[in-house]
């Protein structure tokens, strides 16, 4: 794959995509006050009528979009992936429980959100809704491959939860490359066989870079755009165990119950290999520049580097 | 239907509430007979629904989001041939369609899945808000407990549906006066519950909730008026059944044999 030419973030990908399902009239957008960070505000701006503003109320939130859904209705809700936390149970029993088919969107997930500091950046959000049975849980690594899965959305059977990011990050897919994308198929970005680095979000362009520089030394990674943690590629994974002497896992989220964890739980039963886990080692964030974050915490091309030349030893 | 049949057909399910918790060994006596005149009143004047359709779009809309109150519900549910009696003698077991809790994806007639308190206000906002937007006339109710007022939930509900001038969704609250532990009053009081719903943009009415006449004309009231209306019906907990009235033991007790026996004498 050619290098990324320029660079997105994921969030303006999914406000581009409710825009281009706007035709369908059963879609309903829900927003409480941010908007304009989420990116719905896109469609509100031409949808007023199918925009539904509840203030400041994460709870009512989610089952107003119950309701709604309940109704044929197929309603998009968002705010910032930490207080969609406020709101859990209210997604566990009032939507996904009665079988009610309606989207949450998180954005500003992650450390990487930045300068906030620890109370916005959520690193639990993908382990929590991956608990609840039949939920969808997604993390976009661009732009265009979030307006890609969210588009997907409109005929997707199950409730679903996406996380999105605050800032630009390289693109890694183009127009042609996002064709082939597809809810619960992990994407393979490279090929190769002495170890598998699977990443998401924004730290899929860093764990191409990360193989780039393995390249150069002769070892060759086969990378992959986990952007869907749940339902989980096992088909992918299967392939890979059988190819590969180990893998690392890369997420902006807490090692616990994440993608690491994901992955983990499946090959340790049905094929084990060695995963060695890059997040957040169980510690919150704070205030500070993205990459200065992502250094802090240790999500860096280097220690994904470290982590795939100690798999050699396998 | 007449004052009288709407009694009559509330003693049955009265009947039917003790006698289900009675079989199940468990269940909420307290709140579902408190609630059960209310929801006698709605279902026979004014719910368009049909069991031959469960699902239609264009049916009106209850939503009990004092969940545990389910056997009020499968019993005007069974009324209305929803339910069948042997449904309701496997209340609480495993496979019945009587979960302990309504849930809409096991019974039909039933609209929310509840259970856990103060989610149904909001659900109601959103079933309100997509007949508005598709167009169609049916109504939303939405019955709430007195105690199930101190989650937080339910007055972002309140003001939200008050903003979005929702004429077309009904509250009603069962204002028994107890709730799981102790009285309301003991645990948190809420105080006059009419004057804060009302101060959040609702018309409010208060009425004694097992006066037949007085719930028909109430329920009419909040249908011709515009802008959301709330109903504060004052109510016994365990009405019907002395031993269990205003009794907060029988929040969530089964009666035993003997107890059974003595409430359907006086329920006869």
């Amino acid at each position: 794959m050619s290098a990324p030419s320029s660079s997105g973030a994921s969030r303006d990908g999914y406000g581009a995509a409710l825009l281009n399902l706007a035709n369908d009239p059963r879609v309903v957008v829900i927003e409480v006050d941010l908007g304009k960070s989420t990116k719905s505000c896109l469609f509100r701006e031409q949808y007023p009528e199918r925009t539904i503003s509840l203030g400041i109320a994460e709870q009512n939130m989610v089952i107003v979009a119950a309701g709604l859904a309940s109704c044929g209705k197929i309603p998009f809700a968002s705010t910032f992936a930490i207080f969609t936390e406020r709101a859990f149970e209210q997604v566990r029993n009032g939507l996904v429980r009665p079988g009610l088919t309606a989207h949450i969107c998180g954005s500003h997930g992650g450390i990487h959100t930045g300068t906030d500091g620890s109370s916005a950046q959520s690193i639990e959000d993908l382990a929590l809704y991956r608990t609840i049975p039949g939920m969808t849980v997604m993390h976009p690594s661009d732009d265009i491959s979030a307006t890609k899965l969210t588009e997907q959305l409109l005929s997707h059977k199950h409730p679903s939860y996406t996380r999105t990011a605050r800032n630009k990050t390289p693109r890694i897919y183009n127009e042609n490359s996002v064709k082939s994308l597809e809810i619960g198929k992990g994407y393979v970005l490279t090929d190769g066989d002495d170890m598998a680095i699977i990443a998401i979000g924004v730290m899929v362009h860093k764990a191409l870079e990360a193989a780039e520089n393995l390249r150069q030394d002769g070892i060759n990674a086969t990378v992959i755009d986990m952007h869907t943690i749940k339902p989980l590629d096992t088909q992918l994974l299967d392939a890979l165990s059988s190819k590969v002497s180990g893998i690392v896992t890369v997420e902006d989220h807490s090692v616990i119950g994440g993608l690491g964890s994901a992955v983990s739980e499946y090959l340790s039963e049905s094929n084990p290999t060695k995963v060695i886990k890059i997040g957040v080692q169980d510690r919150f964030g704070e205030s500070g520049e993205s990459e200065e974050l992502l250094d802090l915490v240790g999500l860096n091309v280097q220690s994904i580097e470290s982590a795939a030349r100690s798999l050699l030893k396998f | 239907m007449s004052v009288q049949s709407l009694e009559n057909t509330a003693k049955r399910c009265r009947r039917s509430i003790v006698d289900m918790i009675h079989k199940a060994g468990a269940g909420h006596p307290g709140g579902s007979l408190s609630a059960i005149d209310l929801l006698v009143a709605l279902y026979g004047t004014q719910m368009k629904v049909d069991p031959s359709n469960p699902e239609s779009p264009t049916r009106d809309r209850f939503i009990m989001s004092k969940g545990h109150a389910s056997p009020a519900v499968y019993a005007i549910l069974k009324e209305l041939g929803f339910l069948e009696q042997s449904d309701l003698d496997g209340f609480r077991s495993l496979g019945s369609v009587c979960q302990g809790h309504v849930d809409m994806k096991w019974t039909d007639g039933v609209d929310f899945s509840a259970g856990s308190l103060g989610m149904g206000l909001s659900f109601g906002i959103g079933t309100a808000f997509a007949a508005k937007m598709d167009g169609l006339d049916y109504q939303t109710w939405v019955m709430l407990g007195d105690g199930e007022t101190q989650e937080g939930q339910v007055w972002e509900a309140f003001m939200a549906a008050s903003y979005h001038n929702l004429e077309n969704l009904h509250v009603i609250i069962d204002r028994n006066r107890i709730q799981n532990d102790d009285f309301v009053n003991v645990q948190m009081e809420i105080g006059d519950i009419a004057a804060k719903v009302e101060s959040f943009g609702w018309n409010v009415k208060e009425i004694d909730g097992h006066d037949m006449s007085h719930i028909v004309e109430a329920l009419q009231w909040s249908i011709g008026t515009a802008g959301p209306c709330a109903i504060i019906a004052h109510t016994i907990k365990g009405k019907g059944v002395s031993f269990m009235e205003d009794n907060p033991s029988f929040h969530g007790k089964a009666p035993t044999d003997d107890e059974l026996q003595k409430a359907m004498e006086e329920l006869a």
